[in-house]
């Protein structure tokens, strides 16, 4: 349960500052190898510009912009990126996430391949991340209860 | 690695451990807990482990503090002890 007050700073706040935030998350996520940051924090970041807007819009608003379902897809899709990427270097003859050998089927060398395998990875952590926390704050907010049957 | 300064976050660092712990209101409790992680994340940028303050900053202090509110939002906000 989310009560909702009509703040004028806040909203205007929140929709200047929410895709800051996600490119800001997007810049962190893809100079991982670089810099500070990575995965985890990029996908931390876009879970936050997203509960941002919880706070600011009310539940019932973002679940239009995210919904659960969306929500769920879109972790299963990051954990899937980062086991299939893991597999696929199994297949191709190395170890488990065994980057090097993802130049045989991309027309990369093989440096190059592991600093793409990388990022992949990162990608798929960043989405996970971030689906589970928008999902666990979505889940302590209703209380674990789907929205119609709350009773506010 | 500053002296002063070490000195000075390490202080408030245990400053707001106890208060944290002492304290009967929740949501008082779970504030300064952020401000816990914020020194605890300058702290470690401080020693020079810039990735991990970057986690502590965006996960102690950022989206924990959020989840807490959330969790004292649903429940009592007196502890009972």
């Amino acid at each position: 349960m989310i009560i909702t007050y009509e703040d004028i700073i806040i909203r205007t706040l929140t929709r200047v500052l929410a895709p800051f935030l996600q490119i800001y998350a997007l810049y962190v996520l893809a100079h991982g190898h670089y810099s500070p940051g990575g995965g985890f924090q990029g996908g931390v970041m876009l879970g936050a510009s997203m509960i941002l807007m919880v706070i600011a819009f009310g539940l019932d608003t973002t679940l239009k912009r995210l919904s659960e379902k969306a929500d769920t897809i879109l972790f299963v899709v990051g954990l899937l990126l980062y086991s299939g990427v893991g597999v696929l270097c199994l297949a191709l003859g190395g170890n488990y996430l065994d980057y090097g050998k993802l130049a045989e089927i991309l027309p990369v060398t093989i440096a190059k391949a592991r600093s793409l395998g990388i990022l992949f990875i990162e990608t798929g952590v960043a989405l996970g991340v971030m689906g589970i926390m928008v999902s666990l704050f979505y889940d302590i907010s209703t209380g674990g209860l789907p929205p119609a049957r709350e009773g506010r | 690695m500053i002296l002063p300064l070490d000195i000075i976050l390490i202080v408030f660092t245990v400053i707001c451990a106890i208060a944290a712990i002492q304290i009967k209101d929740l949501l008082s409790a779970v504030i300064i807990l952020g401000a816990f992680s914020f020194f605890m994340c300058l702290l470690y940028a401080q020693m020079g482990a810039v990735d991990v303050a970057f986690t502590e900053a965006c996960v102690g202090a950022g989206v924990g503090t959020v989840f807490f509110i959330a969790a004292v939002n649903k429940t009592k906000r007196r502890a009972k002890d």
